[in-house]
């Protein structure tokens, strides 16, 4: 029977309101450590995205698969990864998700089927891929979800994995989270025709949500989560978004002029996610002082775990040399 | 012990390895035809799910084996040849290498790359090259280097066995020579290095196909009283440093024979560890037979002029017993 995604109920919309926040606060709190020196390297902040990653994510469980991007906070949070580990492992401790091994381009938790942020734009899509044809051989129902930008959309894997992955009927869901931007080369400029265009000679069924409106994502990523889980092959969705902070957060330091306007930036602050989130909750008779408390326990809570991440031990530099394989840390 | 070819030696390894373990899934281009030979028959026997052919797409083939890994199995893909590893590095270099380390050791990537390697048949320069000196720099993948039927087998079941990410070269054009391989199951440890050659004047560590050609210049040496010891390390990532400083301890005089291109090859590093580690017992500088810093050429004659053989090896030796004892 097909489900009918219209809208999400009450209860899930609540959930995925208190999901963008924690990412939004998590972040937040990131880049405000970055401007202070606080943080050893530099990160590429989410904000403005996370209805792509968290609508998506509300249809998947810990044994499905993800891959993410170099903008990867969102995507661990949105698939339920520890806020804390994450914070710990940006704050290079060994608490951290990876140990202080990875840092903020590499957060991964295999146990929950976060296969890792990922440093190399389009990285993801064979992991991916490959994640997909384990679960097809497995054959219960598991799927593996590809996000990636429209950047990575430009890379020769991209039409390599849509050709292996509709050859095979892999349950693969590539999403690409179209934000206008690779780094600081503007679409247009990087890109020929439409992306979602590119699923149809593939035989690929393409879809498309407005990646600021997470009752919209919802909706629209499952029905294309339905069609994978059917065994029918892979699916392109492209979400329509806008990272609102800049390309990494040590941007300013380094580029010598703007390469967007302030109006550009204003329009989709104005579409904020969150924002029409809490509008959503409102119309669908959520109280106000019910959306207050959310906020306020999310704020807490990520404050009270980056102060915990702060105080973390250091990683152990003795373990090193033994991370490199399996073999010698037995 | 049974007399088998190279090939069909790796072939009874991945047919006994599949048997036994149902989460090897082999992939690749032509793999169900087998254009080698070493993946010939397992299409029949285990079911397009475990064996099938791909699109030539290595970039996403490499990725793809990260991805299946992860997810709990153990891929192995072949390659076909090792230049076409170049087109697929991206996935082997950023994410197979890295992603042990990178995830703090979440994730386990039991992967076997296969691939024929190396020149000597005119297949010119983009189905020749060498490129175990990439992989043995890139730290998280471990390089195994067969030389005959035997080691083909025991370290191909040693790599599908292994939890982390392998590259098996095959020594191409080299398939067809029979070998000896023992019964059972056979495995060959890695980072253990065979002597081939017994010897006292010289040692000779020979990669791959070059252990061939440093018996048959050790053959012509023994004839003016020269006994040279040839050691195969068999894997080059891990490497057998203790084993090649037992032998030059042994006979002071060290040749690393190699078909990498000469810059930064594996003779390279192996000359290294020598300088480093075994200075003390070196009696002459170490020297190197590798391919010069060239690609290598189609014509016969003009391939033959920049590959190791037999003579040049003997020749080197020759000249580094003559130099004065410098210890």
């Amino acid at each position: 029977m097909r489900n009918d995604y219209h809208n999400p109920d009450p209860e899930k919309l609540v959930a995925m309101f208190e999901r963008m926040l924690v990412i939004r606060e998590t972040e937040e709190y990131l880049g405000a450590q970055f401007r202070a020196g606080e943080l050893p390297a530099g990160v590429h902040l989410y904000i403005g995205q996370e209805a792509s990653g968290v609508g998506i994510c509300a249809h998947l469980g810990d044994e499905d698969w993800i891959t993410s991007t170099h903008r990867g906070h969102g995507h661990f949070l949105a698939k339920g990864g520890d806020p804390y580990a994450m914070i710990a492992e940006i704050h290079a401790k060994s608490d951290g998700i990876c140990g202080g091994f990875g840092g903020t381009m590499h957060v991964a938790d295999v146990s929950r089927g976060i296969l890792g942020a990922n440093g190399i734009v389009g990285g993801g899509l064979g992991i991916a891929t490959g994640a997909a044809f384990a679960a097809k051989l497995e054959g219960n129902g598991k799927v593996a979800v590809c996000f990636f930008g429209d950047g990575a959309a430009n890379q020769g894997t991209f039409m390599e994995a849509m050709n292996v992955a509709s050859l095979w009927k892999l349950p693969l869901l590539l999403v690409c989270e179209h934000n206008g931007w690779s780094e600081f080369t503007r679409s247009e400029v990087a890109t020929s025709g439409r992306i979602i265009d590119r699923a149809s000679p593939f035989n690929i069924p393409g879809f498309e949500a407005d990646g600021n409106d997470v009752a919209d994502v919802w909706r629209v990523s499952g029905r294309a989560l339905e069609s994978v889980r059917s065994g029918e092959g892979p699916a392109l969705l492209v979400t329509y978004t806008y990272r609102t902070r800049g390309h990494v957060e040590a941007e300013v330091n380094f580029l010598s002029q703007p390469y967007r306007s302030e109006e550009e930036v204003a329009s989709w602050v104005a579409k904020d996610p969150i924002e029409r989130g809490a509008a959503l909750l409102a119309q669908g008779g959520i109280a106000e002082e019910e959306i207050s408390a959310i906020r306020a326990r999310v704020k807490a809570s990520i404050a009270e775990m980056a102060k915990r991440a702060r105080s973390a031990a250091d990683p152990d530099p003795a373990r090193v040399r033994s991370m490199m394989f399996s073999a010698a840390e037995a | 012990m049974a007399k088998r070819r190279m090939i069909q030696a790796i072939n009874d390894a991945m047919f006994e390895e599949m048997e036994r373990d149902p989460r090897i899934v082999l992939f690749g281009e032509d793999v169900e035809i087998s254009m080698f030979g070493d993946t010939k028959g397992l299409r029949e026997r285990f079911g397009p799910d475990r064996v099938r052919d791909t699109p030539i797409c290595e970039a996403l083939l490499t990725g793809m084996a990260v991805g299946m890994a992860a997810a709990g199995w153990r891929p192995v893909l072949h390659m076909m040849f090792a230049n076409f590893m170049y087109t697929g590095f991206d996935a082997i270099a950023n994410q197979m290498a890295k992603l042990r380390l990178m995830t703090g050791g979440q994730m386990k990537l039991p992967i076997t790359i296969m691939a024929g390697f190396g020149g000597g048949r005119s297949t010119a320069a983009q189905h020749s090259d060498c490129p175990y000196p990439l992989f043995m720099n890139l730290g998280g993948v471990h390089v195994a280097v067969p030389s005959n039927a035997g080691d083909a087998k025991g370290l191909f079941k040693s790599a599908v066995r292994s939890d982390d990410p392998v590259i098996f070269l095959e020594p191409g054009g080299r398939g067809g020579e029979m070998g000896e391989v023992p019964d059972g199951d056979h495995l060959v440890p890695f980072g253990r290095a065979s002597v081939r050659r017994s010897g006292s004047d010289v040692t000779i560590v020979a990669i791959s196909a070059m252990v061939k050609l440093a018996e048959q210049a050790a053959k012509q040496l023994a004839q003016d009283g020269i006994e040279a010891e040839i050691l195969d390390p068999r894997t080059l990532v891990p490497l057998d440093e203790d084993g090649i400083l037992a032998s030059l301890s042994r006979t002071g005089r060290l040749v690393v024979v190699d078909e990498a291109r000469d810059r930064c090859s594996a003779a390279s590093q192996i000359a290294a560890v020598a300088a480093d580690r075994g200075f003390a017992m070196l009696k002459g500088p170490v020297r190197r037979v590798t391919v010069p810093d060239v690609c290598m050429p189609y014509a016969p004659v003009l391939e033959r002029s920049v590959y190791p053989n037999a003579e040049r090896i003997a020749d080197v030796v020759r000249e580094l017993l003559n130099c004065r004892d410098y210890r």
